[in-house]
């Protein structure tokens, strides 16, 4: 048996291949093998030998098949390795595009801001663009005549009744009414709004205007400030300041321009704040009792404020763009670049 | 544009800089967009002594000029110089319009020691060739030499270029009404100009008769002076009118616009010999007509109103006069009007007749009456001093004006919590001495009347808050947040399917794009399949913009032909927008648009190409994401501008909810498919979220595949497996289309994968086969199929 270990571990050693370690296996272990054969020979050991012979056997079993195992799992992964190899692929290659689909440049800008109301508890809501001209206009404290119209050059669809909305002012008056007088009122609408200009590189008949109302009890002008400070320096970074100064809208009152200090020159002067320093983003004020009235709210007990930007503006300002109309072409070599995450700003 | 050096009539702002007042104005609410100040550094008056030619040069001049504090020589290259003229020298450090600096230099070897200047160069006059051939400019030789140039020209005045909004329009676009503004600002008083003026024994009355018949004029006041002396105005009037943009043309017209820009109040005068004695305001006839000063025949309607002579009109009111009245150079007689007339009937009468003029922009915008009786006044102290005339006494008048004062009750609490800051009523009472608000004080409430030169302001405590808050300082409110309940806002309605579509069709690669909702007749005859009438614009801007769209589709269609002229190949867009049809009934639509490759590699062949099924898959995505799985069918579509053999109407619990295909080849010959779902119907109930386990017992996979006709479809078939399968049959695909050997020309065969399964136990082979031969046997015998051998 000494011998038959010393010839296997021997001839382990010289297999080359997987073909030829089974073939060796079959030759020990085999139905006629060599390790079977004296096994088969334990008929003729005396009894009280058996036991030690049979031991023996198995333990020659086992050294030959723990070395088959080794021997078997190292071929085994010489031919993995070797096909991996052979599998090898050139890394540097160009990509199978994978594209999810981009944004519209102002529809990401506007979600950006839907994100940053909506934490403060403003729900986003829409209105019809195809509106009557006593929420545009009338209940907005804009009489019919009042000169106010004429800088809002609208599209009329019917007699002066129906119109195009010349802004979005009017789902202010929808969500007051709503709510019927009862209930306080903080809601942000995008919307398209249309207005009689000509398109050039600064104008354009369609524009988005991104309303916000609140109206609840003991609003101040003060907090109007203070949340267009948490707006502006999310959106332009924290070091940007916010200025109110008077200004005029037929339903706000007092009405204020809302102003934040440049993001390019930080307050120095350049060109893209015409060297104030400073740039418009933005239309405010308290809502005027006129018009907390014609919505069921009685101005004694409700106040608030409301605002508007202009979507357009501000995302030119924001991305450097100079053209309105880009908004509105989707050129495709363009868009892609929007689709990602904003920079952090705080 | 407000000058300065005009306003320091009524209102004290010496030795203040006009930029640190401009930013105090501005911040106080007029928005002063442009402080031009016509001052030139190192710009004097000096006299030319002596005049040689440049040795080097034939056009060349080499000057000897005094500018007091020594004679310097300076190269001049202007034709007209010449020995004694008195002219504008520039001297080295002083800074001309566009940047240009005044250096010592040397010109073709000869020192230059300053530049005589034309006045185009300092900017005062257009650089024409005209101009620029007048050379040099030739002062006045009385001028004192070695003055500030400007200054000495009085061309020297600061001007406000204001951008203000329409409220303030009317009282801060006149110098009286700005220095009020300025008052305020400042805490100072104005002082009105003199309004004085001696009157001859001779009543207007006494000769005249005035009569208004309409509604439209609540306020008519008219003078009459004698014997006026027409010639050139003063130098001042002359040179306010300039600055303001307005062009002298002699004392009388001139007077009548120098009071407009003080006042605010545009005041008519006719030449009475010409208009007669009497004058009529009412409302013009229809159609009929008058020549305007401008020598144009204008056709008037009812809504205009007139002031004629009892017969004829003589002038549009508030707009413009009539030829046959005007003042001209013979004149002797004025009848001069200072009226009121209805602001919105002014403006859409100068609208309609696209006749814009100084007086009816200020009439547009509203005028107070106290300046109605001021300006008249101040009209006739000018008349008087500066064209000799003789004033009638008496006035003739109509006055119909509504003279209660506006006034408002608050107190000091309500201002102070609109504005959220604290504001005492001491310092209270100091913003509105400042304002020049007259109030009383009982306790701590406040009763303030509204002057009627601030017709913006409403007797409300919100506007008087504003006026209060403006004075006091926005830059000192502080920043406060709202003390409202916490709550998260939502996407509500339909923004809510809006956004989560949105996603999920960026998700399969489609660019979001944004068009324009009025689209041209064209655009809006593609695409009808909604059957909807257009609503379209009465009185659009152009032809391409007059229609409301009913679909996006031709909208996306453009975009497609835009990228595709910038050889942008692989094209996935979709629009989710309002669209409106001719009853103004809304509805938002869904609509994409693809055409190239869906999965591209430069270099790998294994592209795959966007077709019909693609975009059938997103369809079917987007409804099984909203939860319509199973409640939604395809069927073949008849919209004419989608290819004929590759378009579907798309079915929401058998309703047609929209269409998808391939655009049809006539419209554009490249592979273009389209879809557009009706939001509006996608927001219609769904079941809730409910969890399925997934299956524990092993499934039975059977494959079968049917020769059929060709019109026979897929559909067709899977329905009658479906209905024969029962519930066993837990799912049919199809795996195999297949046409060409061994199936007739006009037949295909179709192969079926057929899962069945019971989610409580394990099936039997048995069992299986028997649904399996019921089914075969219902296709083959309902759909005259036969069964393909593999």
């Amino acid at each position: 048996m000494e011998e038959t270990k010393k010839q296997f571990e021997q001839e382990i050693t010289l297999v080359k291949n997987l073909t030829d370690l089974n073939e060796l296996k079959v030759k020990y272990l085999g139905k006629k093998g060599i390790i079977t054969e004296l096994n088969s020979k334990i008929k003729e050991i005396p009894n009280e030998e058996k036991k030690e012979y049979g031991q023996k056997i198995n333990a020659l079993k086992n050294a030959f098949q723990t070395l088959y195992d080794e021997k078997k799992s190292a071929f085994e992964q010489d031919l993995l390795d070797k096909k991996l190899q052979e599998e090898a692929i050139d890394i540097s290659l160009p990509s199978t595009k994978i594209v999810m689909g981009s944004p519209n440049i102002l529809e990401k800008l506007i979600e950006e801001i839907e994100s940053l109301f909506m934490s403060m508890g403003y729900d986003v809501v829409d209105g019809p663009e195809i509106e009557e001209d006593r929420y545009n206009f009338e209940l907005l404290n804009i009489p019919k005549g009042h000169p106010a119209r004429d800088a809002q050059d609208t599209f009329y669809l019917k007699d002066d009744e129906i119109l195009l909305r010349s802004q979005t002012s009017p789902v202010q008056i929808r969500s007051m009414m709503a709510n019927k007088g009862e209930k306080a009122v903080r809601m942000i609408c995008p919307g398209k709004t249309y207005r009689r200009d000509d398109d050039d590189a600064t104008h354009s008949h369609q524009f988005m205007q991104i309303e916000g109302l609140l109206v609840d009890k003991n609003i101040h002008l003060t907090d109007l400030k203070g949340t267009f400070d948490v707006v502006a320096k999310r959106l332009f970074g924290k070091d940007t300041n916010v200025r109110l100064r008077p200004s005029y809208y037929q339903f706000t009152e007092p009405s204020v321009e809302l102003d934040i200090s440049c993001f390019n020159c930080k307050g120095k002067g350049c060109s893209i704040c015409k060297n104030s320093g400073w740039i418009t983003v933005a239309g405010a004020g308290m809502v005027h009792p006129n018009v907390l009235r014609n919505c069921g709210y009685d101005p004694s007990i409700w106040s608030g404020f409301a605002f508007g930007f202009g979507a357009e503006r501000l995302a030119m300002l924001k991305y450097g763009i100079k053209d309105i109309r880009t908004f509105y072409m989707t050129d495709l070599r363009e868009v892609k670049t929007f689709d990602r995450k904003e920079a952090k700003n705080d | 544009m407000i000058s300065l050096e005009w306003v320091s009539d009524y209102i004290d702002i010496a030795g203040l800089d006009p930029k640190e007042l401009a930013q105090k104005i501005t911040e106080a609410g007029i928005n002063i967009e442009k402080v031009i100040s016509n001052h030139i550094d190192n710009l004097v008056i000096g006299k030319v002594l002596e005049c040689t030619s440049h040795p080097d040069s034939d056009h060349l001049h080499v000057c000897k000029v005094d500018i007091k504090s020594e004679v310097k020589q300076i190269v001049c290259g202007a034709s007209n110089v010449k020995e004694g003229l008195t002219v504008i020298v520039a001297l080295p450090g002083a800074i001309l319009p566009g940047n240009v600096e005044i250096k010592k230099s040397k010109i073709r070897g000869i020192e230059s020691d300053g530049m005589i200047c034309a006045l185009f160069e300092l900017g005062l006059e257009e650089k024409t060739e005209e101009n620029y051939n007048k050379g040099i400019y030739e002062c006045d030789p009385n001028l004192p030499i070695g003055e500030d140039a400007l200054k000495a020209l009085h061309l020297d005045s600061t001007l406000y270029e204001l951008d203000i909004h329409k409220h303030r329009n009317n009282d801060c676009y006149y110098h009286i009404g700005f220095a009020y503004e300025i008052a305020a600002i400042l805490n100072k008083k104005v002082t009105l100009p003199e309004l004085k003026f001696k009157t001859i024994e001779e009543n207007i009355a006494d000769n005249f008769s005035l009569k208004v018949e309409t509604k439209k004029c609540p306020y008519y006041l008219a003078r009459m002076v004698k014997d006026v002396e027409i010639k050139e105005s003063p130098k001042f009037i002359q040179k306010r009118l300039i600055e303001s943009g307005m062009r002298p043309i002699n004392n009388v017209v001139d007077i009548s616009n120098y009071v407009m820009l003080e006042f605010g109040q545009p005041l008519h005068f006719f030449d009475k010999d010409k208009l007669g004695n009497k004058i009529i305001v009412r409302d013009a006839k229809e159609n009929e007509t008058i020549t305007t000063l401008d020598h144009k025949d204008r056709i008037l309607t009812s809504s205009d109103i007139v002031i004629t002579d009892g017969h004829h009109p003589v002038c549009i009111a508030g707009v413009m006069g009539g030829l046959n009245t005007d003042v001209d150079e013979k004149t002797k007689n004025i009848l001069i009007e200072s009226a009121i007339f209805d602001s919105v009937s002014i403006r859409n009468t100068s609208n309609r007749l696209n006749l814009r003029s100084e007086a009816s922009i200020r009439y547009g915008k509203g005028l107070s009456y106290e300046y109605t009786n001021m300006a008249i006044d101040r009209a006739c102290y000018l008349l008087e001093k500066y064209a000799n005339a003789k004033i009638l006494s008496g006035t003739v008048k109509h006055d119909e004006i509504d003279k209660t004062p506006k006034t408002v009750t608050f107190k000091a609490e309500e201002v102070n919590n609109l504005l959220g800051i604290t504001i005492d009523t001491k310092d209270m009472e100091v913003e509105l001495n400042r304002l020049d608000f007259p109030y009383t004080l009982e306790e701590d409430t406040f009763t303030v009347t509204i002057p009627s030169r601030r017709l913006d302001i409403d007797p409300n405590v919100n506007d008087i808050a504003e006026e209060i808050g403006r004075l006091y300082g926005y830059h000192n409110l502080t920043s406060t947040l709202p003390n409202v309940p916490i709550k998260k806002g939502e996407y509500i309605g339909d923004v809510a399917y809006r956004k989560f579509l949105s996603k999920r069709l960026r998700a399969h690669g489609l660019n979001e794009t944004k068009t324009y909702t009025l689209v041209s007749p064209e655009m809006a005859a593609k695409f009808t399949y909604d059957q909807k009438e257009h609503a379209v614009l009465p009185n659009p801007m152009s032809v391409d913009k007059s229609v409301v769209r009913t679909t996006l589709i031709p909208s996306l269609l453009n975009v497609y032909q835009y990228n595709k002229a910038r050889k942008v190949e692989n094209i996935f867009l979709y629009e989710i927008s309002k669209v409106y049809d001719k009853n103004y009934e809304e509805e938002s639509k869904v609509t994409g648009l693809l055409k190239g490759d869906f999965v591209t590699s430069s270099w790998k062949q294994e592209k795959v190409k966007v077709d019909f099924y693609i975009v059938k898959g997103i369809v079917e995505d987007l409804l099984d994401s909203l939860g319509f799985h199973n409640r939604y069918s395809f069927e073949k579509s008849k919209e004419k501008d989608l290819h004929p053999g590759i378009s579907a109407t798309i079915l929401l619990d058998r309703k047609p909810i929209g269409i998808l295909g391939r655009v049809h080849p006539t419209l554009i010959k490249d592979e273009v498919y389209i879809f557009e779902l009706s939001l509006n119907a996608l927001m219609s109930p769904v079941k809730p979220i409910k969890y399925k386990e997934a299956p524990k017992y092993p499934s039975i996979e059977k494959d079968v595949a049917f020769v059929v006709k060709k019109e026979i479809s897929a559909s067709d078939i899977m329905a009658i497996i479906k209905k024969k399968g029962g519930r066993l049959l837990e799912n049919v695909t199809v795996f195999d289309v297949y046409t060409g050997d061994h199936v007739k020309e006009d037949e295909k065969s179709l192969a079926f994968k057929l899962t069945f399964m019971d989610p409580n136990r394990t099936l039997t082979d048995e069992e299986v086969m028997s649904i399996f031969h019921t089914i075969i046997d219902g296709v083959t015998k309902e759909l005259q199929a036969t069964l393909r051998d593999f």
